[in-house]
């Protein structure tokens, strides 16, 4: 839903002309940009958003006495009320900002973690988790004698959920979990997940970082206790991110940094600390990013995620029939309801030769392991080559991607 | 012995940069790079492990020398075609040279046949970290040679 009630109607056309970027060339053809997993492209409200802050408005925010302070502080603030509307949470109380979804998971894991995790407790993530939802986990779970519990996925990238079952039990102190993988764009069961665990007492942290720009997120319907997300993943700016965590959670978290913002009362006989989400933002934000943030979630709502799902679905429907009919091309998380993400490997031929190849042909898509190590262990391989979507992508790209493929397997076989 | 007749690293590179000249498209560069890669003699499955490996970003490269007559000799697998490709063409560079000229060597065919524009940092690192994993195999034949 627009903030204002209002929405756009698509048109693909008029959306590319909002991004800038798209109208350059590489290697002296029209760029086909599907890295988007990785991080959009922004619109030019985004980059007016960051100009215009620099240019009329920049002062430290809070505790400031000046018009500039007060002005840069509301913008601030407007955007974490933006933020708030953006994933349904009851209150700004609950949105705090981080550098990005990585930063999101190392708060939860350093601060609630260190906690409340006790020598024998439980932590259980997937297979398809990125490594920025396993690695903070594990150093938590090492300094507290706590044990990760992994949920197993089938050949088609399925989140076993009579698995996950198995494993939870009155240890499970939280279940940590990607809701779209950006390895594979399968989507996980978030809800049911979030009741079986809560029915155990554990907590959920959802791993937004995909999902967020794709499905409307409603954190008081899913009721999960953490959510974390991008803004740069959203057609916002870089180092920018939430952490949506329950007001009750929150007031009982200790800080995650020290520093300015973040205190009510410095004595050196002992520092008391503001109430959250401040006292999780230590030292001065990332103002002009945060602020130029409000202008993609505004950009976002005004044409509607179900609207821009659509329109990527049939994209995506469409690719992959003819990615399908390519000799040697195995789909990996082959399954309805995979969002945004074309992940796949060629028999016999390396995905470094094939994302080498595409740019040459102005196609951007990334090859590797995607951060999901574990994930393509399961499968036996040592990477994929992934093309994601967005809003901006057209039949035209998908073409031209799916033509440049077919040459380079030519070329490679 | 050939001492006389081997062509200096230079000369070789500069045979490189003359048959890249003839590509006018970045297909039929690529296709020989690839049929390069292609041709590059085997190496023994038994150098094929961690020892061997250069630890590139993406792909994985391995290799191993000898020394003979004076001359290291090199030999390499990867498991990306492209990769191997350019692999190719470093040995066929530096291979059966003196360790002094390898060692001493300053290449610069990447850059002439438009290869480091073509493939991005972090690849092009792995580029760097074969040339210098050779450089380190010359400079120890060397040490090899002065003390045995």
């Amino acid at each position: 839903m627009a903030s204002d009630g209002h929405t756009r109607p698509f048109d693909v056309r008029s959306i590319r002309a909002d991004f800038p970027i798209l109208r350059r060339t590489v290697k002296g053809k029209p760029l086909v940009y599907l890295d988007n997993a990785a991080t959009t492209q922004k619109p030019q409200a985004v980059i007016d958003a960051l100009t215009a802050y620099y240019t009329g408005c920049n002062a430290n925010v809070h505790r400031g006495i000046h018009t500039l302070a007060d002005e840069a502080t509301a913008a601030f603030e407007a955007t974490r009320e933006a933020a708030r509307r953006f994933i349904g949470a009851a209150s700004t109380d609950e949105v705090v900002f981080t550098r990005g979804t990585t930063e999101s998971i190392n708060l939860v894991a350093a601060s609630w973690g260190r906690e409340h995790l006790r020598q024998g407790d439980e932590i259980i993530l997937s297979t398809l988790e990125h490594h920025s939802n396993i690695v903070p986990w594990q150093m938590v779970a090492e300094e507290r004698g706590a044990r990760i519990r992994v949920v197993p996925v089938d050949e088609n990238g399925t989140f076993l959920y009579d698995e996950f079952l198995k494993l939870l039990s009155g240890r499970t102190r939280i279940v940590s979990i990607v809701h779209v993988s950006n390895a594979l764009g399968v989507v996980q069961p978030v809800e049911d997940i979030i009741r079986a665990a809560h029915a155990v007492g554990a907590r959920v942290l959802v791993d937004g970082a995909q999902s967020s720009v794709h499905l409307d997120i409603d954190v008081q319907r899913l009721d999960c206790d953490f959510f974390a997300c991008s803004a740069h993943k959203i057609y916002g700016p870089t180092g920018v991110g939430i952490l949506y965590a329950k007001r009750s959670l929150l007031a009982t978290m200790a800080p995650y940094q020290g520093g300015g913002e973040m205190i009510r009362e410095v004595r050196f006989s002992g520092t008391t600390y503001n109430d959250p989400p401040y006292r999780f933002e230590a030292g001065t934000p990332n103002i002009a990013d945060v602020v130029a943030f409000r202008a993609a979630i505004e950009y976002v709502e005004a044409i509607g995620k179900p609207t821009i799902r659509a329109h990527e679905d049939t994209l995506l429907a469409e690719v992959s029939e003819r990615i399908r009919r390519i000799p040697g091309v195995r789909i990996l998380g082959d399954i309805p309801g995979r969002i945004g993400v074309l992940s796949f490997t060629v028999e016999g031929v390396h995905p470094q030769d094939i994302g080498i190849l595409l740019d040459n042909q102005g196609v951007a898509v990334r090859t590797g392991h995607h951060c999901t190590q574990p994930l393509m262990h399961r499968f036996g391989i040592a990477g994929t080559t992934r093309a994601s979507l967005a809003m901006y992508n057209t039949p035209e790209d998908m073409d031209i991607f799916a033509t440049s493929l077919e040459k380079v397997v030519r070329m490679l076989s | 012995m050939t001492m006389e007749t081997r062509p200096s690293i230079r000369e070789i590179e500069d045979e490189i940069v003359e048959e890249f000249g003839l590509f006018d498209d970045w297909e039929s560069k690529y296709e020989y790079i690839i049929d390069m890669g292609r041709k590059l003699a085997p190496l023994d499955a038994a150098y094929r492990t961690d020892a061997h490996r250069i630890h590139g970003c993406q792909s994985t490269v391995w290799m191993a020398s000898d020394y003979r007559d004076g001359r290291v000799h090199f030999r390499a697998d990867a498991d990306a075609m492209i990769v191997k490709g350019l692999v190719s063409l470093l040995i066929r560079v530096l291979s059966d040279q003196t360790p002094d000229d390898i060692v001493n060597a300053e290449l610069g065919f990447v850059d002439r046949i438009g290869m480091t524009s073509h493939l991005a940092q972090t690849r092009s690192n792995g580029l760097r970290a074969m040339v210098k994993q050779m450089k380190l195999d010359a400079a120890a034949w060397k040490l090899k040679q002065h003390n045995p």
